[in-house]
């Protein structure tokens, strides 16, 4: 279970990327975060395990606070944490099984490490993942040979070895194709039914994230806009979520206010209403 | 438009001033230089003369010799070998902290730009000098001197490489939980791998080359027949030697051009 309380980021330069975000994860919830760019969604997705250090507020994974822990508090909580990258962040030079066995480091000594020396079912498990994310028999082949989305089946089975309370995605499907990204999704939403965690993921495209998430939130200029069902996203509250439009008094009332707005539109005009954020997004 | 001729040049009056001066000051720099190393010109003219007559000297080479330089030869290479490899394991902790990016703190990164700095600023023979004093003449000077002229080159050319390794590969490792020390080995180590065998192989042939002339200073390797020969005017000798040692460094190029190709 992830919570997080009223969680906000200003980075050094005075940019405020987030601010009062408080959302919890249960289960094994399939939850996509969009929003136009800069709103502040990967900053979100990196302060859950402190790739970048939050400035205000709280962040709970089941029982432990994560903004209080030290060093090696840290290390030992990133290891319930996966976490999936939009540019797969792979060691290139290593092969496919040593990337996916780095999921494990938090849990061998440097020497092992340093062998390349992991325990048998860590070596198990990490082929099992190979068999589900459809690379058998790929395990020796160095990473910067594989295709982009052979790379992000490789960064998923890395953060599943892990065997993770969360698993958390930034733009997983940013650099892929429309099939390859359908196909990652799939396997996300797979993973967390089978796995029975849950996952997050920070996508810009907002028909991906309706067809594959079980609720959505809506970020817009670091304020958390929009948060429920898929099925509830309605015309209305993307245009809060991309556009910051008040929501209307009534949203029944008028249900063709919006009518002219197509997801492209949106992304156009998020884009706008994003520019004068930070630029840390992509 | 008014058909007023327009004018433009490059530089303003100033400018153009400066750029004469500059070219002045250089010319007078040359000048003086010239003037205070007082150059005779008149041993050019004879050289032709004195080259035919060492050449004259030098042929046939004396072959017969060089069973007796196998030995100073391989002692040579092995100089380079160690040396390297000392320089190696003492450049890796100091590229470490002379990189922006890894170094502890500041205090750190100004030590590793310190050792790097003396380290290369004095040349191997000069290094050999002082370590044929501490540790007497033969090989041991050789191959310290050899390592501690190394280590600011591997130190410096690493560094960079450190510096310039892609963030998200070591942000990858660090996000599973991984250690400082199993961030270097999965995030940084395999990133410089390349660079790092690329450039030891190449110090090495660098070494080569110049332990062959540690000799002249007692610190060991072939240099010490070489100054023998040269000085007891046996030019026969000199040149059978001046072939084997430019074998050496072919031999020793063509590894480290053929290692530098492989590593990838």
């Amino acid at each position: 279970m992830l919570e997080t309380e009223k969680l906000g980021k200003t980075y050094p330069t005075g940019d405020e990327a987030l601010s009062d975000v408080s959302v919890r994860i249960d289960g094994r919830e399939v939850v996509a975060m969009i929003g136009p760019s800069g709103a502040g969604k990967s900053t979100f997705v990196r302060c859950v395990n402190r790739l970048v250090e939050p400035t205000t507020g709280s962040i709970r994974l089941d029982d432990t606070e994560l903004t209080a822990l030290d060093d090696d508090g840290l290390r030992n909580a990133r290891r319930n944490i996966g976490m999936v990258f939009q540019e797969y962040n792979l060691v290139e030079r290593l092969t496919v099984m040593e990337n996916v066995l780095s999921g494990r480091l938090g849990y061998v000594s440097n020497w092992a490490a340093l062998r390349r020396n992991f325990p048998p079912d860590d070596v198990e498990r990490a082929y099992e993942l190979l068999d589900l994310v459809g690379l058998d028999g790929m395990e020796d082949k160095r990473v910067d040979e594989l295709s982009g989305g052979q790379r992000q089946r490789v960064g998923i089975a890395r953060a599943v070895v892990q065997e993770p309370k969360i698993l958390l995605a930034d733009e997983p499907t940013s650099s892929l194709d429309p099939e390859t990204s359908r196909d990652v999704m799939e396997l996300l939403t797979d993973i967390a039914e089978d796995r029975d965690v849950p996952v997050l993921i920070n996508i810009h495209e907002v028909d991906l994230a309706e067809a594959y998430a079980d609720r959505i939130l809506g970020l817009h200029a670091g304020e958390l806009v929009f948060d429920g069902p898929a099925s509830d996203l309605t015309e209305e509250s993307k245009g809060v979520i991309y556009r910051g439009e008040e929501p209307p008094e009534s949203a029944a009332t008028d249900p063709d206010w919006l009518s002219g707005a197509d997801d492209e539109s949106n992304l156009r005009n998020g884009q706008n209403a994003g520019s004068d954020r930070l630029p840390a997004e992509d | 438009m008014a058909g007023a001729a327009r004018e433009w040049s490059r530089f303003d009056a100033r400018e153009r001033l400066f750029r004469i001066g500059s070219v002045v000051v250089a010319a007078a720099v040359v000048v003086a230089s010239w003037e205070w190393l007082d150059i005779s010109l008149q041993y050019v003219a004879t050289a032709p003369t004195h080259l035919s007559d060492l050449f004259g000297r030098m042929v046939p080479p004396d072959w017969g010799y060089l069973p007796n330089a196998v030995g100073p030869l391989a002692e040579t290479v092995q100089i380079a070998v160690v040396g390297t490899i000392g320089a190696v394991l003492m450049a890796a902790p100091v590229a470490y902290i002379s990189a922006e990016n890894t170094t502890p703190n500041r205090t750190t990164y100004a030590l590793g730009k310190l050792i790097v700095t003396v380290s290369r600023s004095v040349h191997t023979i000069v290094w050999a000098l002082l370590f044929v004093v501490m540790f007497g003449p033969g090989a041991l000077a050789g191959t310290v001197a050899t390592a501690v002229r190394s280590i600011g080159f591997l130190a410096k050319l690493l560094g960079e490489e450190i510096e310039e390794i892609d963030f998200g590969q070591m942000e990858g490792v660090r996000a599973t939980g991984a250690s400082p020390a199993q961030l270097l080995i999965y995030g940084i180590v395999p990133q410089i791998k390349p660079a790092l065998v690329g450039l030891s192989v190449y110090r090495w042939d660098i070494n080569v080359r110049a332990a062959t002339i540690l000799g002249f200073v007692g610190a060991g390797g072939i240099g010490v027949q070489l100054f023998e020969a040269i000085n007891s005017f046996a030019w026969q000798t000199v040149s059978a030697l001046l072939v084997a040692i430019l074998g050496v460094v072919l031999v020793s190029e063509g590894v480290s051009a053929y290692a530098r190709r492989k590593v990838r």
